[in-house]
């Protein structure tokens, strides 16, 4: 990180970031392709054709949405349906993009709106990690994305072709890669007990109340996102 | 073969979740926030996951919170995030086959 000696805009996007991104993407496919795979299946299932299926995959790139949508699907397609429930569980991802600004404000033109057509979670939590680091590279959120953008189109094609032939069925070991995954992101961003247990253990336990209530995705997840940050922001801005 | 009806829902869709994707950004650039909300922005990636993980666990029932503990602590260890992930998806096997 070269910080200091190039321009403002200088490095905002380089290639070497974006070839670190998509490398250190490639650990996350283990948690993603599985859930490819069952969005593939699904999408056969509910008689999707193969091209239906991958541009889904390549325009929304959002597995848990693409879910809830292929939940609802019905002949002819309910096109109103599909983008509420697109918007409500994709919602969680309007802080992370306000979250990256840092990053998005060096870059110009459509370079910044392309990279935030890749963001999905783990490309916000890398880069999030990374920006803590002291990095400034959006290039390495787009390889993240782009990464992973690559792989769960290969996930869900497979899953179309295969899914007949391999189940796995709910409940496998393998569908537990994904929560996996976010327990190791999670370690990422620990900064010391003082600083993050109260937040975290607010947010943990207000998700998992509201989940446990039967509060649909993603109102769990943005109830205790929302009031943990807001605690440590509380916390941060006492301190001297 | 794409069905126009069927075009047109994925459209809708990427509409949708592009707009979430930008939302944020353009809302922050466009108006002044609070500092409150910029802390909050700053604050937010560890509450964020950790809404993520626990119902995520819950599921589970007990081996998820075992399982996912051991990924946590083997993060914590080795900093390698494909050996975590499999780490527990081999720990979940165990924990299954123990009943």
């Amino acid at each position: 990180m070269k910080r200091g000696q190039t321009p403002v805009t200088g490095g905002a996007m380089t290639m070497a970031g974006f070839k670190r991104g998509a490398r250190e993407a490639l650990p996350l496919v283990i948690g993603t392709f599985p859930f490819g795979i069952v969005v593939g299946v699904i999408s056969d299932a509910k008689d999707l054709s193969l091209a239906e299926t991958m541009l889904m995959c390549a325009v929304v790139f959002a597995g848990s949405s693409q879910l809830l949508a292929l939940e609802l699907w019905a002949d002819p397609a309910p096109i109103m349906a599909a983008a509420i429930a697109a918007f409500a569980v994709n919602i969680r991802l309007a802080p992370m993009g306000a979250a990256l600004a840092p990053w998005l404000d060096r870059l110009r033109g459509w370079k910044r709106w392309a990279t935030i057509a890749t963001l999905v979670d783990h490309s916000y939590a890398l880069s999030a990690a990374d920006m803590q680091r002291g990095g400034r590279d959006a290039g390495y959120l787009l390889g993240v994305g782009v990464g992973l953008w690559v792989f769960w189109m290969v996930a869900v094609a497979l899953g179309y072709g295969l899914g007949s032939v391999v189940r796995v069925p709910p409940g496998h070991p393998l569908y537990f890669a994904a929560a996996a995954t976010f327990c190791a992101i999670l370690m990422a961003f620990w900064r010391g007990f003082a600083r993050d247990f109260a937040p975290w253990v607010l947010s943990g336990g207000i998700a998992l109340l509201l989940w446990w209530l039967g509060l649909p995705a993603p109102w769990p997840l943005i109830a205790g996102a929302l009031s943990g940050a807001a605690l440590g922001a509380a916390r941060s801005g006492a301190r001297p | 073969m794409i069905r126009a009806d069927v075009l047109a829902a994925i459209i809708a869709m990427a509409v949708a979740t592009y707009a979430c994707r930008a939302g944020g950004y353009v809302i922050l650039r466009a108006v002044r926030v609070p500092p409150f909300v910029e802390r909050m922005l700053a604050n937010l990636p560890g509450p964020l996951f950790c809404a993520y993980a626990v119902p995520a666990l819950a599921q589970w029932g007990w081996t998820g919170w075992v399982a996912g503990a051991a990924v946590m602590a083997i993060q914590a260890t080795t900093r390698n995030m494909a050996i975590s992930i499999l780490s527990g998806v081999g720990a979940m096997v165990a924990l299954q086959a123990l009943g």
